[in-house]
């Protein structure tokens, strides 16, 4: 007879077999069994957080940075219940993480016993799947089956919800057959076809334009090399969403900087102008839209992406690729290649006037500001920061607010996996705690959460986690004493009545990097930030920088809601003449 | 325009929403039918009827039926949503008013009055495949299946026969001829 192993063996064995080697969680009554195994592990490394939350975001952050799934080990009842923010985030973002949860033994589900809950009822509409285990004899399935379901096609997270007792029962395990690593590419339901098709549109086009998000960087970073080789190829400009900043070189002529609400004015003109609009893994967010009706009035539309239900969601398209982007993106290059269609040359001519008005837009300089000498303006400081940055290998995570979308502008990114941010929930706390993942799954590199005073208050108690396992993240605030975006919009939207957009009584972020045992700066004049950047860079652990800046600064250029694409806000000077009414008062 | 739209808006060209029956093959575990129904409420799609039942116990299929309208962007997204849901295994789409395709749904009702009120309520069923199930000196009840439309017809017009008490099933649907969806 083979050997018997506890659930809690298995449990390991999955995750040893699944090449995992570090789990983020918070131990508790319903997974003590698995936590008393931890020990006999050596390969996986335990990373002891201070709330679930914080697990779920750092999880998110390695995923993302890594490009291989985040697991979560939390509790019954308030450990589950807690981790449901960052499950909802990753759905949103699509980034794979597998949750393992224990929960209440099975003769006990269902009696209101203590730290009991509808895990998998109260996680069903914020993962890809889930399960309750209900056998041990189903666990190991079931563990590998979530590997799978986390990874393959677009990604997601999934929750294993394992009674106590399953954790204690024993059952013989087997390595699973090892399965060719799929990827999403049984997905792939495009032709040739529709490749020649989207070539002669390509051809055909006198104002083309790419619109790549988040699926080039979940495919992989061999999807940025394939499309930075086919915007080379083709000589077309190229914008992208939040969630794609890094899979296109952001210094690149080609690159017309982030599109959507906060994006540049030559981006947002070019979608509205343009006569072909390829969109790359990308989803048509409302934040990327705007007004639907006059959403690129004038283009025919194309959409690449690897979920069906992508297509045709938000904007119907004439030419739809479901499949993994590199896939699509090199079978596009090699029909080029092999048809000798250089794009780039035949092209020029028929776009080089496409060209000189994105020029002329450009010209408008959208992401200019008013410097200051006396205050330090938040846009300068992401720009200082990213001159003092930009040669090392630096990953950026943030938190969710005006930081974010300065942050978003102002640094570029050159390298996929390099930006680690909440886009779809907008969850303010992501940053901190994502740094860490980022850290453990690089921990040579540098990690910076550019944040808000607001926001990372909110998972705050995560330094302590830093500065448990040494993790030199540096946290930059941009400290506006406001909830900063809060307070725009009720600028824009509510005759500046500031409702409980301020903060009074923030700690000193000084003492509190002090009390948790990392170092605390503090700048708030332009004339010391440079110097005061440099030492956080130098100093080998973690940092709290406090860098006071202009609380009344606010995120320009916008799309102010109800409106579509050529009709942005430039700065503050022009709000008056394009205030917002009606219906757009009531939208997000 | 006066009132702008915006971010959150969806088209102001409205598209005409149509009735449709979407069948449902999925594994039959626990939580299937909430997942099913959580993704309906979820995404804002209506359930006119639902019927639901295990059909093939040695796959441990089940199959669920359910009515909804909208248009055909929603119906499609339905579709798609549903697909991605793991436990399915496939999803069929018909229009309500396609000629290939069966509806039938189930009403039981009961009659409580004189006989000479109950034998005018059987004869009122006659046209919808009655069957009585139980029989008593003051009441019956009187199996039909027909369409949605029938019913709700005969659950009017039973009234003046003395009708007590309706209990009915959601729309079952088959195609007609040998094809089978795949």
């Amino acid at each position: 007879m083979s050997k018997l192993y506890s659930g809690a063996e298995v449990v390991f064995k999955c995750l040893e077999d699944q090449d995992v080697e570090f789990i983020f969680g918070y131990p508790g009554g319903a997974v003590l069994p698995i936590y008393d195994e931890l020990k006999n592990h050596s390969s996986i490394k335990h990373i002891l957080v201070r709330h679930e939350q914080g697990a779920g975001h750092a999880a998110e952050g390695y995923a993302r940075s890594s490009g291989k799934p985040g697991v979560v080990l939390v509790t019954s009842g308030p450990g589950a219940t807690n981790v449901v923010t960052a499950l909802t985030d990753a759905y949103m973002d699509s980034v794979p993480l597998v949750c393992i949860s224990g929960q209440v033994p099975t003769h006990l589900i269902g009696t209101d016993a203590f730290q009991e809950c509808d895990t998998t009822g109260i996680t069903r509409p914020c993962t890809k799947h889930n399960w309750l285990v209900k056998d041990i004899k189903d666990l190991s399935k079931i563990i590998h089956e979530a590997f799978k379901v986390a990874t393959t096609g677009r990604p997601g997270p999934v929750l294993v919800d394992i009674p106590k007792d399953i954790q204690f029962a024993k059952i013989s395990y087997s390595k699973p057959k090892i399965q060719k690593k799929l990827n999403g590419k049984s997905l792939n339901i495009f032709s040739q076809k529709d490749i020649d098709y989207l070539i002669d549109l390509m051809n055909k086009s006198k104002k083309p334009i790419f619109y790549s998000g988040g699926g080039v960087i979940n495919s992989g970073p061999e999807a940025s090399e394939s499309l930075r080789e086919l915007v080379q190829l083709t000589g077309f400009p190229i914008t992208s969403t939040l969630q794609g900043l890094g899979a296109y070189p952001g210094d690149d002529n080609q690159f017309l900087g982030m599109l959507g609400m906060h994006g540049t004015y030559e981006a947002n003109n070019a979608m509205h102008d343009c006569d072909l609009l390829i969109n790359i893994g990308a989803r048509f967010d409302d934040r990327i839209t705007g007004k639907i009706d006059e959403f690129s009035p004038n283009s025919k539309k194309v959409h690449i992406d690897i979920d069906p239900s992508s297509i045709n969601k938000i904007i119907k398209v004439d030419l739809a690729l479901v499949g993994d982007v590199n896939d699509v993106l090199k079978g596009i290059i090699k029909t080029l290649k092999s048809k000798k269609i250089n794009l780039n040359k035949s092209n020029k001519q028929k776009i080089s006037k496409w060209w000189e008005q994105i020029q002329k837009w450009r010209t408008k300089n959208s992401l200019n500001f008013k410097n200051s000498d006396e205050n330090i303006k938040p846009q300068h400081a992401v720009q200082r920061l990213y001159e003092l940055t930009k040669d090392k290998d630096t990953f950026i995570t943030t938190e969710v607010g005006q930081h974010q979308m300065w942050a978003a502008q102002h640094y570029k990114f050159n390298k996929p996996n390099r930006w680690m941010t909440s886009g779809g929930l907008g969850t303010m706390g992501y940053g901190l705690p994502a740094a860490v993942g980022v850290q453990i799954a690089h921990p040579k590199k540098l990690v910076i959460d550019i944040a808000g005073e607001a926001s990372v208050l909110m998972t705050m108690q995560e330094m302590s986690t830093a500065v448990q396992y040494n993790l030199p993240i540096k946290i930059f605030i941009l400290n506006n004493q406001y909830m900063g975006m809060v307070r725009q919009w009720q600028e824009l939207l509510h005759e500046k009545n500031y409702s409980e957009s301020y903060s009074e009584a923030l700690p000193d972020f000084i003492k509190l990097a002090e009390a948790y045992g990392c170092k605390g700066i503090m700048a708030d004049k332009p004339s010391e930030l440079e110097e005061k950047i440099k030492e956080m860079l130098q100093f080998d652990g973690p940092v709290i920088f406090d860098c006071r800046v202009d609380p009344n600064e606010n995120c320009f250029p916008m799309i102010p809601s109800g409106k579509p694409h050529n009709q942005m806000i430039l700065g503050p000077s022009e709000k008056e003449e394009n205030k917002i009414t009606g219906k757009g008062k009531a939208l997000v | 325009m006066a009132n702008p739209k915006s971010a959150y808006s969806v088209s102001t060209k409205k598209e005409k929403s149509d009735k449709h029956i979407i069948v449902v093959w999925v594994d039959n575990e626990a939580g299937v039918l909430a997942r099913v129904v959580g993704l309906f409420s979820g995404r804002g799609y209506n359930i006119e009827s639902l019927a639901v039942a295990e059909v093939d116990a040695k796959k441990n299929i089940s199959r669920i039926t359910i009515v909804t309208t909208g248009t055909p962007q929603v119906i499609d997204q339905i579709k798609l949503q549903l697909r991605k849901l793991v436990p399915v295994h496939k999803v069929a789409d018909f229009k309500r008013n396609d000629k290939s395709v069966i509806f039938k749904e189930m009403a039981l009702f009961k009659v409580v009055g004189n006989s000479n009120k109950i034998k005018k309520a059987i004869n009122a069923c006659k046209k919808y495949n009655a069957v009585i199930l139980d029989k008593t000196k003051k009441s019956n009840v009187i199996q039909i299946t027909a369409l949605r439309r029938e019913i709700d017809k005969m659950s009017k017009n039973l009234k003046k026969f003395g009708l007590v008490s309706v209990s009915r099933t959601g729309a079952v649907a088959m195609t007609r001829g040998d094809k089978v969806f795949n």
